[in-house]
């Protein structure tokens, strides 16, 4: 099969029709200037800062490095569907209240770095969390108040802590 | 440009010999890095997305079968970890848990940089790469396979389907050599495999050459240093000297990342750490 110019997208459960597209165009660029989906956020494109991070089939890639007409009859999911009525999921909460937040360009894909970490390992240990957030770069918060937000976000979950 | 979205090998064979001109498309990590910045416009790309024959992975005897489409991820999963400990350690290393999602082995073959880390686990393991096409399959030692800084035997026509490795038959490291933990371009990168009842070790080097190297006088000196029925060095301090004879098989150059003389030095350290893992008092 040859992909159309036009396509098809399932994101966070909607089918989006992607019309008149370069068909080399990364899947970051689609949602974010085809979609309305600015959620995933480009600072490089090449795959080393994680803020455009999304999950495609249940597992957390760069959407810069995913070319969008190949994740067709994928399901993608982004940071837009943690809150999708305003309200903000518990790990959004968690940052918020440890102070992990400070421009915000990294939070969303840390966000959806720690949802992934914790979907997969509700009680992960303090190296686990440094090495699940290894490939996304802040700027602002030196990790340590990202690390406290996912000890919060844990704690709230499990009662257990961190170790 | 046009994607190529074929849904069986077969049929992915066919796309290719119908547009040689295609570039192929795995996890997209070296590839849409091109397409980002401009470097690469392919006119047409053909994905392996849906190719279900690639993402397997099984044992066939003593020989382990990765699937191209196997991910870093995959490789790190402890059935595949405990078949090839060296590659798990390789694959470990590489980028970041969203980079290991999505890159995989055969694109690690595909583009066949002197810095991919797998590269040199494959070399010490005499890995076989297996290509197909429509006209046949053929089946590649790496050391054919390889054939300069990113240049690789494989015709425009051919899909990399498989790399098979011996299964495990003794201790296995990995190490590699880089500015912090997570996320770099090796330095320096080095494989030692033992063979217990074999009684041998082979080393694999990376990012010292312009293909990974393999250390052939290191790996005949160290045969009477250990003590196989132990599995032990007879002498650690052994382990130095076997770290010197492995360096000097190294061809490393100067370049941004790092000079020939650090590299050669890097990899002194890595053989004599590996070995001194592998066969501790
Ligand atoms: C941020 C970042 C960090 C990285 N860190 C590392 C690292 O630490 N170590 C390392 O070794 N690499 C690293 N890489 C490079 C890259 O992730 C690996 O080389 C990876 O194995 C590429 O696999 P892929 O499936 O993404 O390949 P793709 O980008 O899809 O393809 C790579 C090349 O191989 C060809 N190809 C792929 N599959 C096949 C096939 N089955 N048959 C024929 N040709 C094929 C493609 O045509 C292309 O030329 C990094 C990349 C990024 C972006
Ligand atoms: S924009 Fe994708 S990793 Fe930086
Ligand atoms: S808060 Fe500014 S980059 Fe992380």
């Amino acid at each position: 099969m040859t992909a159309p110019e036009d396509y098809d997208l399932l994101v966070n459960g909607t089918e989006h029709h992607v019309v008149g597209a370069w068909i080399g165009e990364s899947l970051l660029y689609v949602l974010r200037e085809r979609l309305g989906l600015p959620g995933a956020k480009n600072a490089c494109e090449q795959g080393e800062c994680g803020s455009c991070s999304v999950m495609v089939d249940d597992r957390l890639v760069c959407s810069c490095l995913v070319l969008a007409a190949s994740a067709v009859g994928t399901a993608i999911t982004t940071v837009e569907s943690l809150a999708p009525d305003g309200a903000l999921s518990d790990v959004q909460q968690a940052f918020v209240d440890a102070g992990a937040v400070q421009c915000g360009f990294c939070t969303p894909g840390l966000v959806m770095a720690v949802e992934d970490l914790l979907a997969r390992d509700a009680a992960p240990t303090e190296l686990e969390v440094r090495e699940a957030i290894s490939g996304n770069l802040c700027r602002c918060t030196g990790y340590g108040r990202v690390i406290d937000a996912v000890r919060v976000a844990v704690r709230r979950r499990t009662g257990a802590e961190v170790a | 440009m046009t994607v190529l979205l074929p849904d069986s090998l077969d049929r992915a064979c066919a796309q290719l010999a119908d547009h040689p001109e295609a570039h192929v498309l795995a996890g997209g990590t070296d590839l849409m890095v091109e397409v980002n910045f401009g470097h690469r416009r392919p006119e047409a790309v053909l994905s392996l997305a849906r190719v279900p024959e690639l993402k397997g992975w099984g044992r066939d005897g003593d020989t382990l079968v990765l699937g191209a489409g196997v991910t870093y991820t995959e490789l790190c999963d402890p059935a595949i970890a405990e078949l090839a400990p060296a590659l798990a350690q390789a694959a470990r290393t590489v980028g970041s848990p969203q980079i290991r999602n999505a890159g995989t082995i055969g694109g690690n073959l595909g583009t066949g940089s002197p810095a991919g880390d797998t590269l040199p686990v494959l070399a010490a393991l005499d890995a076989t790469v297996e290509l197909v096409s429509v006209t046949g399959r053929r089946t590649l030692p790496l050391a054919e396979y390889c054939i300069g800084p990113k240049r690789t035997a494989r015709d425009a026509t051919e899909i990399i389907a498989s790399v098979s490795v011996p299964v495990a038959r003794g201790p296995q490291e990995y190490l590699k050599v880089g500015p912090r933990n997570a996320m770099v371009i090796s330095v320096a990168g080095l494989a030692a495999v033992a063979d217990i009842e074999g009684r041998r070790v082979a080393v694999g080097l990376g990012s010292v050459g312009p293909v990974p190297l393999r250390a052939p006088e290191a790996e005949a000196w160290v045969v009477d240093r250990i003590d196989w029925s132990a599995g032990r060095l007879v002498d650690p301090a052994d382990a130095t000297e076997f770290g010197s004879l492995v360096a000097a098989a190294a061809r490393p150059i100067d370049d941004h990342r790092a000079t020939a003389d650090y590299r050669r030095h890097c990899v002194s350290v890595l053989a004599r750490r590996a070995l001194t893992r592998m066969f501790a008092a």
